[in-house]
């Protein structure tokens, strides 16, 4: 009993090592590589005798990061607090108000929500085109606006659908107006809600890739992801350089997480279960 | 004017309950106006757009002939054409299968563990790759596989010298590499989604079971399997559409060579509209890689909403 115990808690606690090195090696092996010494070619996992660092500052200005970023981050405020605010109103009303033709427009709406963002890109460039929006900012942030919205609006729903009516009832008798009921009571109520899906769609604009590679040429205007599939097109045969600037591309969606972890996880489930 | 408010009277209370009532029904839709908006205009309409270039022969700039069904019938003809989609169900094996498989064993193993330090490193370990850009993935997946990098590394170590190869360009093993790619990034949504359903069956269930004097594996397929059911149905659809339709690891490992091993259809269809100019065809495999991944996911959802 007690033997096999222990051979089932080794096994176990081997298990796990193994997948997690797993995980974590490739990005190792990427942080090793990028120490290395500056167009040489290092092999795949060796601390090298004389790190450098200055690989990291070589790269942040081949890179052009600050542009990169400064562009992510417009990217990132014109598609969150718009799509939040868009789903959540959306979600609201058609778990909450008696919206005409409600289940048409949620039925519409969910089969985008497996629509993969290749079966659209066609059309959109040659819209986006006729718009006169293509290399600009604008080109990435109205269709993914568009694109996230099923997402959204099913995970408001979804949370809208299990506030208590009795809060809605007694709002009434109080006399408040839709409006009000909204922005008084379920809003505050579903902050972690709204709060969790600006998370995610955080993520899913800061390392979109399809988009900003068909939609805009200059790589300072796009996205992280399509500055870095840029990057990777233009230093792909200097490893240690590549290594180095992907890392920094890396760093904040990771310092991101690790800090919303515990939050992260947490609505992550509440929201993908229901 | 006395007359009718007179007559009117009688009805007050209910005539302005009911057109308030109407009135609020009618302005909800103001609530989805601008959400519903934007997805018509950057999704439905592009979809319709998408099903109509189908039909046509286009090169994006001069004007468009009919084909007809020529689109259509050259997915199933053509083999390049054929084989990207036989390459999106072969990645379902990795991308769905593997990391379902082992986050179901991970997740066990992380809920017999007691709480601390440990479980919560694993789990946020194996959830990391999950975060990062696809295309950082992509390119460190690309260094482990090159002539000089880990795997080989460490074949070399092992003495096994003669397997060591660039993998992504080796035409046997391209695809299962990059289906290896899709594991990794994977594997932590599932552990963690899988991990979060354990915690809420019902304990007394486990107790039970092991009165009954079940095994850790008997357990595992009477108490938590069955009790995973609707994580499991989440799991499968999130990674079954990552893999019918994925691109951005793809594009940076290998564009979907060497030759056409790892063509998947997005990939495909990016090719055939951006650097060949064959919308229509383009098109065509864009709609049929929607109705595919409609007509694979629709059946999983139906059996996780039975009982």
């Amino acid at each position: 009993m007690t033997t096999s115990g222990v051979a089932h808690r080794v096994t176990r606690t081997g298990i796990l090592l193994a997948l997690m090195l797993f995980a974590i090696v490739p990005l190792l092996s990427m942080f090793t590589t990028a120490l290395a010494a500056p167009g040489s070619t290092p092999q795949g996992l060796t601390w090298p005798s004389d790190p450098h660092w200055h690989n990291f500052v070589d790269a942040w200005s081949a890179a052009n990061f600050l542009a990169l970023f400064g562009s992510s981050t417009l990217i990132v405020l014109g598609v969150v607090p718009a799509t939040v605010a868009m789903a959540t109103a959306a979600g609201y009303a058609l778990a909450q108000l008696h919206v005409p033709f409600g289940k048409a427009i949620y039925g519409l709406l969910l089969v985008g929500l497996t629509l993969p963002f290749e079966a659209l890109i066609t059309p959109l460039y040659y819209n986006l085109q006729s718009m006169g929006l293509l290399g600009t900012r604008l080109a990435i942030v109205l269709p993914l606006i568009g694109l996230l919205m099923p997402f959204g609006v099913f995970w408001m729903r979804a949370h809208f659908l299990g506030a208590e009516p009795a809060l809605t009832e007694a709002a009434k008798v109080d006399g408040a107006n839709a409006w009000q009921t909204f922005r008084r009571i379920h809003l505050p109520l579903a902050t972690s809600a709204w709060s969790a899906l600006a998370v995610l769609f955080f993520l899913a604009s800061w390392n979109q890739y399809l988009l900003p590679l068909v939609l805009v040429d200059d790589p300072t205007k796009r996205t992280v992801a399509g500055g870095l599939g840029a990057f990777q097109g233009q230093y792909g045969t200097d490893i240690v350089l590549l290594c180095a600037g992907s890392l920094l591309i890396i760093l904040p969606s990771l310092v991101i997480f690790l800090i919303f972890q515990r939050n992260f996880v947490k609505a992550l489930m509440q929201g993908a279960l229901k | 004017m006395t007359a009718p408010s007179s007559a009117s009277a009688a009805t007050q209370p209910v005539v302005p309950r009911r057109n308030a009532r109407r009135a609020r029904h009618w302005s909800a839709l103001l609530w989805v106006a601008p959400g519903f908006g934007m997805y018509a205009v950057f999704v439905l309409y592009p979809m319709l757009q998408s099903v109509q270039y189908s039909f046509y022969d286009w090169d994006g700039i001069g004007p468009a002939t009919p084909a007809g069904l020529d689109n259509w019938k050259a997915i199933f003809t053509q083999p390049e054409l054929l084989h990207s989609v036989e390459h999106a169900f072969i990645l379902v094996v990795f991308y769905t299968i593997l990391p379902v498989g082992l986050g179901l064993i991970a997740a066990s193993f992380i809920r017999e563990l007691r709480p601390g330090a440990f479980s919560t490193t694993a789990r946020v370990v194996l959830f990391i790759p999950q975060v990062l850009p696809l295309v950082a993935a992509g390119i460190a997946w690309t260094w482990m596989y090159s002539s000089d990098g880990l795997v080989n590394q460490v074949l070399r170590a092992v003495g096994l010298d003669q397997h060591t190869r660039a993998w992504l360009g080796d035409f046997t093993f391209a695809l299962p590499a990059v289906g290896v790619i899709g594991v990794w990034v994977m594997l932590g949504f599932c552990t963690v989604l899988l991990l979060a359903g354990i915690g809420k069956i019902d304990p007394a269930l486990y107790e039970a079971a092991r009165l009954d004097g079940a095994g850790r594996i008997s357990e595992f397929f009477a108490v938590t399997l069955p009790g995973l059911r609707r994580e499991l149905v989440v799991c499968t659809t999130f990674t079954i559409i990552a893999a019918l339709a994925s691109f951005d690891v793809i594009q940076i490992a290998t564009q979907g060579g060497p030759g056409y091993q790892t063509m998947v259809p997005g990939v495909e269809i990016y090719r055939l509209t951006f650097l060949q100019q064959h919308v229509g065809q383009a098109s065509a495999l864009a709609v049929f890689l929607a109705a595919l991944v409609l007509v694979v996911i629709w059946p999983i959802q139906r059996l996780g909403r039975e009982k």
